[in-house]
Parts: C-alpha cells; structure tokens; sequence
C-alpha cells in the first residue's frame, strides 16, 4: 500500500505541490502588503529559512529510507533538493538585485569581507553544479560512482548553510544550533549505516 | 501641559462608536479585565509644543512601526513584540521609576509625577537600528535633563545607567533570548543632559504602545536604536562606564557609545547604508544619524572607530 502510494505519479505531484507553498505563502502576504516593515529582510529571511530546511529534508531521504525500509522514498530526493536550490537562489536574487542592487563591486567587497556571507556564497557554489548534475543523462554521463562522489557535496553544502546562519544572527541562535543538531544526526545516521555495511559486507 | 486621563474621556474620543458598541458586546460576555488594556493602549497623549527639533522627513505609518519590532523580551522575530506584548505592560498597576546612585535627591517618582515634571513635546526623530533600517517616529516626552535636574546629580556622577522592566513570567528568558535581562543601557552624562535625548511617554498622540515601550522609554536619535532603552523602570547615576546588555553579549559588534557612523562597519556588515522602512531599496546612512551639528561636539578628539 505504501509502497504505491510512493510509486504513484500523483504523489510526485502532489509533493511538488506542497514544496511550492511556502513561495505561495510569500506571494499571498505580497499582495496582501503583509510582509512586514521590511518586506526585504522578510522575503530574505523566508527564503534562507526554506533553503536551509530543504537541504535537511533532502539529507533525511536515506536515513529515513532505511529507517522505514521503504526504498522508493528516493524518488523524492532530487525534487527535495532541487527546491533547496529554487530557494537559495531566490535568496540570493533578493540579496543581490534588491539589497546590492545589482553593484557587484559592492557584492564582491560583501563576499570577501563578511565571513557569513562567503559561506554562504561558497554553500550556493557548491549547490549549482549538483543541480545541474541532477538529471539522469548526468548520473550516466559522469557514471554513478563519480556522481554519488559528486553529490556528497551537500555534506558540506548544509554544514556551511548552518554555519552561515549561526554567523547571521545576533543572539538568539536557538534555531541555528536546531539545525546544526538535525544536520549532526543526520550525519552520525549515515556513519552508523556505512560501518554496519562494512562489517556485513566488506568491500574489496 | 494637556494630559488627558482616561476617566476625561468618552470611548467616542478614543475609538469609533461600532467598535465600542462590539466591545460592550464583548465586556457583557464576562471579559472586562481583557478589554481594560486595549482601552488605556490607546489613551491619547496630548503634546503642548511642537518641537524645533523635529524632523520634516516622512512619519513611518503606524501600523508598521506596531508589528515590527526589536524587543527582545517579548521574542526575537521582528513580528513577535507586537503579538506578546499588547496589554502585558500597559497594565501593570503602578509603574514607578527608581532614581538613586550619585545623586542629592534619590526618588521614586509613578508615572503620574514624571509626566507633570516637564511639558510634553513632540519630538519626530530618525531612528536608526543597527541592523541597517531606519523609521521616523512623532514621540513625545520631554528631555531627560528635566527629569535628572530633579534629583540633583553630585559631582561625582559621571554616567547614567538604565534598567528595563522584566518578568520571567511574561518574558522570555535570558538564555532564549541571548541576551541578559533586565535590559541595561547606559549614557555618558553630558550625552545624558543632552537637550535631544528625549524622555519619552507616547508616539503617534497616544500613550507608548508596550511592544514600543510602554510605560516609558529614551530615544537617543544620533545612536542606534538599541541605545534607546525601553520600558524604564531604574535610573542610576554612576561613576564609571555602566555595563550595557548589547554591549555585554558581542563587546566587538556594539559598543558603549553605538553614534550612528557610516564610517565604522559593524564587523558583520557595512553601515553605510540604510533602509528607511518600508521602502525597498536602501539610501546612505548619515554620521551621527543627520544630528551631528547638535551632538558631534561632544565626540571631538575622539577615536570613533575605538570608542565605537
């Protein structure tokens, strides 16, 4: 029964759906004029805050996957971890067109300067070429163990998103270390994963 | 002086007659004490003098300055003062204001006697916070040099510290916040006795709304907002530099002064620009925030970037 469900078209479209509603959420307080004094700071923060939770979201498929034993939940990988780049760039759009407006001298002084921003310019870097490389003409172009090599990179992309809102906030950093707990666990879930694998069935 | 009290007026001043007559609904189904907030939030406060140091600069609308605010107290997200803080404040029984430390005349003065104590202006300042966004608000208060005169400073008090309201029971706590509470600020004395430092009691013609700090609170136009301590509730003169809360969390990013200088970036971002809410695109920050001709004097000799 799960199983179909999960194998179901409907069910792909359906999730997809769902990761649109923050962004409808967005445009709904928008034309309602109800994103705050700063509606800026707000769109920016909105977005951060979905970037950061997509990335969770697609780090949990394969732990959960295991957990569940429910394989076909990898199905939803590639959609949970395209949106976190749909909303990291739509982040960095409302940073650089509205907050630089466009100087990228201006940017580039930003970049170097502010450590929170670097990391989180180098996370957004890192993330490019791994949505590129999502399709499944890329998995075979590169082959899928220089693809999978390719895509841990979103260890470390998570990692300095967290770190790039911890850096970010002023003092209540509840939710940064929130993040950085899910991010740890998720991690120790895959550490836990490849040593069982090791001691069932060594790798020649 | 025109205050008004509450007992002067007829709802009809303070709220349209629908609404009053839906709130006599609502007070017939039992919830009195509820109401009796949302009455006194909204108690006009009448200034007398119109202030020369008034800005002509466009007054931020109301009804964005209320859902957008840093009190820490009340939560960390910029929309949470304005949804904990409605009534929390306002309707504390007995507000009082406890002067002591290097004074001739300690006092504990209700608010009834600090509102006599000068005539109220309205005053309509830029604020600057030192999270790059600006507003301009019409407060309305008197200087704070009125009110320190009173007590008698002794030769020895060299700087004011301020104290916040706090209650655990409402607020949040230290450790949720990250900040230390109560709340503290303080101000060198002739910054003090400065005629632009405002004592003050109301904004936009009414009583201090509590997400904006009710029941009394400092606008300090030339420094960023987080200077302009809230909800005061202790004043004492002291000798040396008091320690202040923003000051005790990142000693690097906010210092005792905090002057408004585009010139000295916060070590996270530049201060060289602003955004005036709710405008979208950001304008330059100006050094001691446009009221350097009045206060830069005061600064003269000084390391900025130093004593930041």
């Amino acid at each position: 029964m799960v199983k179909k469900i999960l194998l179901s078209p409907w069910t792909k479209a359906v999730v997809f759906a769902l990761c649109l509603v923050p962004l409808a959420e967005l445009l709904w307080r928008a034309y309602n004029q109800d994103l705050t004094a700063n509606p800026v700071e707000f769109i920016t923060h909105t977005t951060g805050d979905w970037t950061i939770r997509f990335l969770m979201i697609t780090l949990s498929v394969t732990p959960l996957r295991l957990l569940l034993r429910q394989p076909q939940l990898v199905r939803f990988r590639r959609m949970f971890g395209l949106f976190a780049f749909f909303y990291a760039m739509l982040h960095f759009t409302t940073w650089f067109c509205i907050d630089k407006f466009f100087d990228f001298q201006e940017m580039g002084k930003d970049i170097l300067k502010r450590p929170f921003i670097t990391i989180g310019m180098a996370a957004l870097l890192m993330l490019a070429p791994l949505a590129v490389t999502s399709t499944n003409g890329w998995v075979r172009r590169l082959g899928y163990r220089r693809w999978q090599k390719l895509h841990r990179l979103i260890y470390a992309i998570a990692l300095c998103g967290v770190i790039h809102y911890y850096w970010l906030v002023k003092s209540d950093i509840r939710l940064p270390l929130l993040y950085g707990a899910i991010w740890a666990a998720l991690m120790a879930a895959r550490l836990i994963e490849w040593r069982r694998r090791r001691v069932l069935a060594p790798v020649t | 002086m025109i205050i008004r009290k509450s007992t002067d007026l007829r709802y009809s001043d303070v709220t349209p007659k629908q609404v009053y007559l839906n709130r006599r609904k609502f007070l017939a189904a039992g919830s009195a004490a509820l109401a009796a907030p949302l009455v006194r939030g909204n108690t006009p406060l009448a200034a007398a003098v119109k202030s020369p140091f008034s800005t002509t600069e466009k007054i931020t609308p109301k009804d964005l300055a209320l859902h957008y605010n840093n009190y820490y107290e009340f939560g960390t997200g910029k929309e949470d003062p304005g949804r904990n803080a409605p009534g929390k404040l306002v309707s504390i029984p007995e507000w009082t204001i406890r002067i002591e430390g290097e004074v001739a005349k300690p006092r504990t003065i209700d608010l009834d006697a600090l509102r006599k104590i000068a005539p109220m202006e309205e005053r309509i300042y830029r604020h600057r916070c030192v999270e790059r966004w600006s507003m301009v608000f019409p407060w309305i208060g008197y200087s704070l040099s009125a009110l320190l005169k009173q007590v008698e400073p002794t030769s020895k008090a060299k700087y004011v510290a301020f104290q916040s309201y706090y209650n655990s029971k409402f607020e949040l706590s230290s450790f949720s916040a990250g900040i230390e509470f109560p709340y503290v600020e303080g101000l060198r004395m002739d910054e003090a006795m400065h005629p632009l430092t405002l004592l003050a009691f109301g904004v936009y013609g009414e009583m201090l709304p509590d997400q904006m700090g009710a029941q009394v609170r400092l606008a300090v136009p030339w420094k960023y907002g987080y200077k302009s301590i809230k909800s005061i509730v202790k004043i004492k003169l002291v000798e040396k530099e008091p320690p202040t809360t923003w000051n005790l969390a990142a000693a690097n990013e906010y210092g005792f002064y905090s002057n408004v200088n585009p010139e000295v970036d916060h070590p996270r971002w530049s201060q060289k620009k602003e955004r005036r809410l709710p405008e979208l695109f950001p304008r330059d920050t100006i050094k001691f925030n446009g009221y350097g001709d009045q206060v830069a004097g005061m600064y003269a000799g000084m390391d900025l970037r130093k004593y930041h």
